[in-house]
């Protein structure tokens, strides 16, 4: 094989007169992809408390319970009591969730979506416990 | 008067203050030229300056079993060395101090911050800076005989032994600087050896020894260890500029400043192409480079010479 | 000179990730190495055994950060044999064509790793600034850059459509002349040839003997390729060759990996270019019948085996992980012995070593001469004793 010392200079000295490579992030704004999961989004008003999320999640971050304000049973015309949907709300650990976006997959009605809102770094970890309502 | 002048040259201007303050620049202007040539941002120009505050406002932690005194004198020794030699190369014009023999004199306070080295990393006691040190010394072997033979190239030229003779001998005999090639690259090339910088950087390969010789160096001492490296690296391109480039070129105070600064960058970027374009060789392959390659190179330098000499009478 | 042992490791800047190597050095020649594992153990497979099915797809793809598409892979082959799943053809290539940008991802880091363990800064630079070409072809067509989430059990979570096959044709045609620089450069310059060649050799014998995988074992002269000795997904129908190299020594290992570069980039493009029609995913029930399987995947970095154990619920009973790199860490000492101690970085980075991968729980008393198994309580009143007996007291009483 034929030797060429410092094969790489040619390339290193078209450099010098190039824009570097390097994305300034958080001075510049990072591109994603459409499609790139991040943090999860909620709705109270599809959510049907099927439980399948949680039943899913790999890092058990997320959590569906009950709303604290229920809606008052309400009678129908006929004076029989008419069967209410409850509310749910979620609570989210997104230090615990790995965006893998499983629990958006297994919702049956469409209440869980992922954003592309990546940038969820906290100095306080409470901060990082989201509550849906 | 005379002592109190000397100190002065050695502590402010060309010693030490220039030495640092310039050699901080030439290191921030290495960084950032090998960081452009691999196609990323680099340092801001205050990294090197804030990396000297950081590293002086730390503790420095003495292994156990060091030999304290010597430890902690180590890098005044490497910095007082190479403040020292500078005052022997043209800088602003005629060099301070001139005597017959002051080229072998500025060798031989190079090799003083190398020796330093080796004393730290023997002195350490860890196996890591041991075994830096004793390359440091093997490394010194396979470099010093080729940089000494290259430099005695010019000398024989110029007749002298005196680094401004040297100089002002191709200033005025300027087409003999192009014969002067072979020598340049063996000087350049052993001074990346000398400054231990890739490909020649084995004594403190991080992937395999961490930090070598100064591994157990910290805070203001190891600060001290980097200064002295950055000031070898502005005497080294000044002495090979002055011994085969003609050094000042014959101008005074600002223009010979101008002049000494220009070619000194000049140099230092030859370093950096070389530091960006090559992998790091082994310390056996290194050794043998210097003497299969570099020493033969530049006894060739010395009959060019002898041969120009003999015909130019 | 006396010998003196140096450990490398856990804590070491050559290494990535904590293992321990402890070497013995004659001068600057090494005479006896020992490699010490487990300093990384996860018990991802005790996890596994407590998850269900479709949770552990997640936690497996989590076993390694760069061969994460691999892992998963070999698990749910294992769980579809099991589950007796049909998986759609269109599923079976998008996951060949994940599976090959993941190998071009990790080959293009290794070069760069591989760069810098030998000093040459500028080709670890240039070969991770290439390397985001191929991150966002992972991220535009899986939604994210290491962690891909694509693959589901019965096929793929999501489809491919014509506008991303082409930006990925794009990117990869760029990359396709970058790798043939970087052939050039490996094999042209003169100072990664000087720490490249006749270093760690491993003959063809002893590679064998030792059980080396993927480019190791192949830049040894061994064939062996899973995707070419028992393919899987689409690889039988796919026109590719099989790289193997003579030299035996770390250069080798370094001309295979940039080769398969090229043969991956072939890959991608016939994948794409014949992305057969229907639907990507079957549905697959919770509970997986009785069974066991055994997967083979030819990951990056060698053969990659999973075990997987079902007792008819939707949890698994054992997973059970075997990652290229264990393999291929026992020719490590051999390959170590007799070179120099700077070529002990190069050497290991030669192997593409992933520790996560690696690291199972085996406590292994040598004195008595049997194994234990430790469960979490035993092994945290075990540490708690043993720091006890040290003077230290982390148990907070």
């Amino acid at each position: 094989m034929p030797k060429k010392p410092m094969r790489i200079l040619p390339e290193a000295a078209k450099n010098l007169f190039k824009k570097a490579a390097t994305v300034a992030y958080p001075f510049e704004k990072a591109s994603l992809y459409e499609g790139y999961r991040a943090r999860i989004i909620f709705d109270v008003e599809k959510c049907i408390g099927c439980k399948m999320c949680m039943r899913v999640c790999p890092a058990k971050a997320i959590e569906i319970v009950l709303a604290e304000n229920q809606p008052q049973p309400q009678t129908g015309p006929d004076g029989k009591p008419m069967p209410v949907k409850k509310i749910f709300n979620c609570i989210m650990s997104l230090d615990r969730c790995i965006y893998c976006a499983q629990c958006v997959e297994i919702c049956p009605k469409k209440a869980l979506a992922y954003t592309q809102d990546f940038e969820l770094a906290q100095i306080d970890r409470k901060k990082l416990k989201l509550h849906y309502k | 008067m005379e002592i109190l002048a000397a100190l002065i040259y050695i502590t402010v201007f060309p010693g030490f203050l220039f030495l640092a303050s310039y050699g901080t620049a030439l290191q921030w202007a290495d960084r950032k030229i090998a960081a452009v040539m691999q196609n990323r941002v680099g340092p801001p120009w205050y990294q090197t300056l804030a990396d000297f505050i950081k590293l002086a406002s730390k503790e420095i932690v003495i292994p156990d079993g060091a030999d304290v005194a010597l430890f902690k004198a180590l890098p005044y020794v490497a910095v007082a060395s190479v403040s020292t030699a500078v005052l022997f190369i043209p800088v602003f014009g005629m060099p301070v101090y001139s005597f017959q023999g002051d080229l072998v004199a500025v060798i031989y306070l190079l090799t003083i911050p190398t020796a330093t080295f080796f004393l730290a990393g023997w002195s350490s006691t860890s196996p890591y800076a041991s075994i830096g040190s004793i390359r440091v010394m093997t490394q010194l072997f396979g470099y010093e005989v080729p940089l000494l033979l290259a430099l005695v190239g010019p000398a024989i030229l110029a007749g002298s032994w005196s680094i401004q003779e040297i100089s002002a001998f191709f200033v005025s005999n300027p087409k003999l600087i192009l014969f002067q090639i072979i020598g340049f690259v063996v000087a350049v090339l052993a001074l990346q050896g000398k400054l231990e910088r890739v490909p020649f950087d084995t004594p403190h390969a991080k992937n395999e020894i961490v930090g070598g010789q100064f591994t157990e160096y910290s805070g203001m001492l190891l600060a001290l260890f980097n200064l002295s490296i950055d000031m070898e690296m502005v005497v080294g391109a000044a002495l090979i500029n002055a011994v085969f480039l003609g050094g000042t070129w014959n101008y005074f105070s600002f223009a010979a400043f101008a002049v000494f600064m220009v070619k000194t960058f000049a140099i230092v970027f030859l370093l950096t192409a070389i530091r960006a374009a090559m992998a790091r060789v082994r310390i056996d392959q290194m050794v043998s480079f210097c003497w299969k390659y570099l020493a033969p190179m530049a006894m060739l330098q010395i009959v060019i010479d002898l041969y120009i000499k003999y015909s130019l009478k | 000179m006396a010998k003196i042992t140096i450990p490398l490791g856990p804590q070491h800047p050559a290494l990535k990730e904590p293992e321990n190597f402890m070497l013995v050095l004659d001068g600057e020649q090494i005479c006896d190495a020992t490699v010490n594992l487990g300093y990384n153990h996860r018990g991802v497979e005790k996890a596994a055994e407590n998850r269900n099915y479709i949770q552990d797809i997640y936690l497996i793809e989590r076993v390694c950060g760069i061969c994460s598409h691999s892992h998963v892979s070999c698990y749910i082959g294992c769980v579809e044999e099991i589950a007796k799943a049909q998986v759609p053809d269109r599923a079976k290539a998008i996951r060949t064509l994940i599976a090959e940008l993941e190998r071009v991802h990790s080959h293009l880091l290794w070069l760069g790793v591989a760069a810098y363990e030998m000093g040459f800064e500028t080709m670890f630079m240039y070969t991770w600034r290439d390397r985001e070409q191929v991150l966002d072809c992972l991220e535009m067509i899986t939604g994210n850059r290491v962690h891909y989430g694509i693959n589901t059990i019965g096929g793929v979570r999501r489809d491919i459509n014509a506008q991303q096959a082409k930006e990925v044709l794009t990117k990869i045609a760029y990359l396709e002349e970058r790798t043939k620089y970087y052939v050039k450069l490996a094999t042209e310059e003169p100072t990664l040839l000087a720490r490249t060649q006749n270093v760690g050799k491993l003959p063809n014998k002893v590679a064998i003997e030792r059980n080396a995988v993927g480019p190791t074992a192949r830049a040894s002269g061994v064939k062996m390729d899973v995707r070419k000795d028992e393919p899987y997904f689409i690889y039988d129908k796919l026109d590719f060759e099989m790289i193997t190299y003579h030299s035996e020594d770390v250069f080798g290992r370094v001309v295979v990996r940039v080769l398969e570069l090229v043969e991956s980039y072939k890959i991608i493009r016939q994948v794409l270019s014949a992305l057969p029609e229907g639907p990507i995913a079957v549905k697959v029930p919770w509970k997986i019948p009785q069974g066991e399987a055994v997967f083979r995947y030819e990951a990056p970095r060698g053969e990659d085996i999973h075990y997987v154990k079902s007792n008819g619920t939707e949890i698994p009973e054992r997973v059970k992980v075997r990652a290229p790199t264990l393999s291929n860490f026992q020719s490590i000492p051999y390959m170590l012995k007799g070179d120099y101690l700077a070529d002990v970085p190069i050497t290991i980075a030669a192997i593409d070593p992933c520790m996560s991968c690696t690291d199972r729980a085996v406590v292994y008393d040598a004195k008595k001469g049997k194994t234990q198994v430790f469960d979490w309580e035993e092994l945290r009143k075990y540490s708690i004793d043993f720091y006890k007996r040290k003077g230290v007291n982390f148990s907070g009483k």
